[in-house]
């Protein structure tokens, strides 16, 4: 892209020349520069879930020996460990998913308050792609990231077992094959590319198209109109057909009754072949929905200057 | 080359109508002041060349329709509205980086030649740096941009003196290559005058002048009128009169100089001055335009 001459800062009638060769920038790249762009100016997006991941670990190194005490049987230790596991990733999936919450409703409005926007737009990157950058943090960077960081704490927390089972003379071998730390992760990337990635997809698409529109408290226009037909909807029609769309949209679809096993919520999760959902209607609905939302906010912001 | 071509170009935001109907063409190689009156359509049509706002009537800049082709038309189009627009929270090096990513004519060690001659340092933030060094920053981000039109909105507003010359002093003599075009507007108008080929009179929305630099000094002309002369002065029907001192100064249009010197100091007026005269005096721009001389058919 820089061109090698006219290193010299001086007059430069000789450029012309130099911009006839200058090639043209793919889309890709200019997707990667504006991601990369976001990561800069929301450091939380990875401090925060690495953040949760150490105080996790913190809070298990301290509890380790407490758990370990009196632990005789390795099905004893697979108690006592399996519960922090989930915990440690649902901590840190948790912090990714309130950060990506945040993140989408600041997103758009963040450039108008800052009177940015006027910058972004002198460059030549389309209102598309920066739509799509944005949505690119919540919807895959953010579950990838959160899904990198949870394996990462769950090995550490694994050794750190381990090496308290080795004090207390445990045959470790046994603890490994019994976590199958493989078939746990892959159940973890599982729940993230399907919850986290296409599920929530209309909910990010949502909170953008606020944070493109709203002039002013994006928080409150992100939460408020919801919070307003559940009333309307209850005092008018005395149903909460609303409010049962929206606990779906959160919770998610459920395995069907016969085949639901009681359990821990990943074996919930995984009950859940991936055939059922995609098979869900709920699923490509939402993604209709997203798509809908998105494209306003594109829309939206070609309109819109600072605030 | 035509680089601006506006035809009756029409904005209005309510019942406020900013735009109303200007014809505007701006050929390669010209740098065309705006100016005019706060609230006199000045951003908004300078907004509307960038595509930052929707428009009614025609407008082609570089060929393009700057609403619906923003993206592509940045790529040959750089502005700068408004001084410090450059995120708060980027540093020097990250923007360099970002734009030197997504801009296919950014000349990054040009760019890095500009600021090694500020005090900015690449790995400080826009946040720790002062308004002027923000607009240097900006100023050396465009610069190193091989852009064929430079649109600047009030770009050195709020800024000192010394930061004002050097943002001017810069812009003519490490990018202005004669085939480049600038459009400004600015308050500042004197720290303009010898830098500006065109000048442009915008108000309530309408231009009311229209001229190149040359047909400006050799059109008007301001006479600092003896006493006993003013009446035989006033008699060539000057634009514009004012008092300086208890002495008249008349500001004439289209008069022989040789006419004018027998009633005092000839001297060609800043364009300050006759802003000053066209606003002071709204008959004067219908009555003119009614000749013909003061529209955009002048040149």
């Amino acid at each position: 892209m820089n061109t090698p001459m006219n290193t010299s800062s001086n007059v430069m009638p000789e450029s012309s020349v130099a911009s006839q060769v200058i090639a043209h920038v793919p889309a890709t790249r200019r997707m990667y520069w504006s991601i990369r762009r976001e990561l800069w100016e929301y450091r939380a997006i990875y401090v925060a879930p690495l953040a949760a991941a150490a105080i996790f670990l913190f809070g298990f190194l301290i509890a380790l020996p407490h758990h370990m005490h009196g632990v005789k049987t390795l099905d004893q230790a697979h108690e006592a460990l399996d519960t922090p596991y989930e915990l440690a990733a649902g901590l840190i999936m948790g912090t990714a998913f309130i950060v990506g919450i945040f993140y989408s409703l600041d997103a758009l409005y963040g450039e108008r308050r800052d009177r940015s926007i006027l910058f972004w737009k002198s460059l030549p990157v389309s209102d598309l792609t920066t739509v799509l950058s944005k949505l690119t943090i919540p919807l895959i960077i953010l579950p990838l990231l959160s899904f990198a960081i949870a394996v990462a704490t769950q090995f550490v927390m694994l050794l750190l077992s381990s090496v308290a089972l080795l004090g207390s003379g445990q045959n470790i071998g046994a603890l490994w094959a019994r976590m199958s730390f493989f078939h746990m992760s892959l159940m973890l990337l599982y729940h993230i590319a399907t919850v986290h990635g296409l599920w929530y997809a209309p909910l990010y698409g949502w909170l953008l198209l606020v944070s493109a529109w709203a002039p002013r408290a994006p928080f409150i226009w992100a939460f408020l109109p919801p919070f307003v037909i559940w009333g309307l909807e209850k005092i008018v029609f005395q149903t909460s057909h609303f409010l049962a769309m929206l606990q779906y949209r959160l919770t998610g679809p459920e395995p069907s009754s016969a085949a639901a096993p009681h359990g821990t919520v990943m074996e919930i999760i995984s009950a859940l072949t991936l055939a059922q959902f995609l098979t869900t209607p709920g699923l490509w609905i939402g993604l209709i929905i997203a798509a809908a939302f998105l494209f306003a906010a594109v829309r939206l912001r070609r309109y819109r200057g600072p605030i | 080359m035509t680089v601006i071509e506006a035809r009756g170009l029409r904005k209005a935001f309510g019942t406020t109508i900013a735009l109303d109907g200007i014809d505007l063409r701006v050929e390669e190689g010209r740098i065309l002041g705006v100016i005019g009156p706060n609230g006199a359509g000045k951003t908004t049509a300078l907004n509307a060349i960038v595509g930052l706002t929707p428009y009614h009537g025609e407008l082609r800049v570089l060929g393009r329709d700057p609403w619906t082709e923003r993206d592509q038309l940045m790529r040959d189009v750089c502005f700068i509205t408004d001084v410090a627009v450059l995120p708060r929270w980027i540093r020097v090096s990250q923007a360099l980086d970002y734009v030197a990513g997504v801009h296919p004519r950014f000349d990054r060690a040009k760019a890095e030649g500009f600021l090694a001659k500020t005090n900015i340092r690449s790995t400080i933030k826009v946040r720790e740096l002062s308004k002027g060094m923000v607009a240097q920053l900006h100023l050396a981000v465009v610069m190193a941009i091989d852009a064929k039109l430079l649109v600047l909105d009030e770009p050195t507003l709020g800024l000192d003196i010394l930061y004002r010359k050097r943002f001017y002093d810069s812009l003519l003599n490490d990018y202005f290559d004669g085939k480049r075009t600038i459009v400004v507007t600015t308050h500042q108008v004197e720290e303009m005058q010898n830098v500006l080929t065109d000048v442009m009179f915008i108000d309530r929305g309408r231009i009311v002048l229209n001229c190149s630099m040359e047909e400006f000094e050799s059109r008007f002309l301001e006479v600092t009128a003896h006493p006993e002369q003013v009446a035989a002065a006033r008699a060539l029907k000057p634009i514009h009169e004012r008092q300086v001192f208890g002495r008249s100064i008349l500001l004439f249009d289209r008069v022989d100089r040789n006419q004018l010197t027998e009633f005092g100091d000839v001297r060609t007026p800043t364009i300050a001055d006759l802003f000053v005269a066209v606003m002071d005096n709204q008959s004067i721009p219908s009555q003119a335009s009614a000749q013909g001389t003061y529209q955009g058919a002048a040149r």
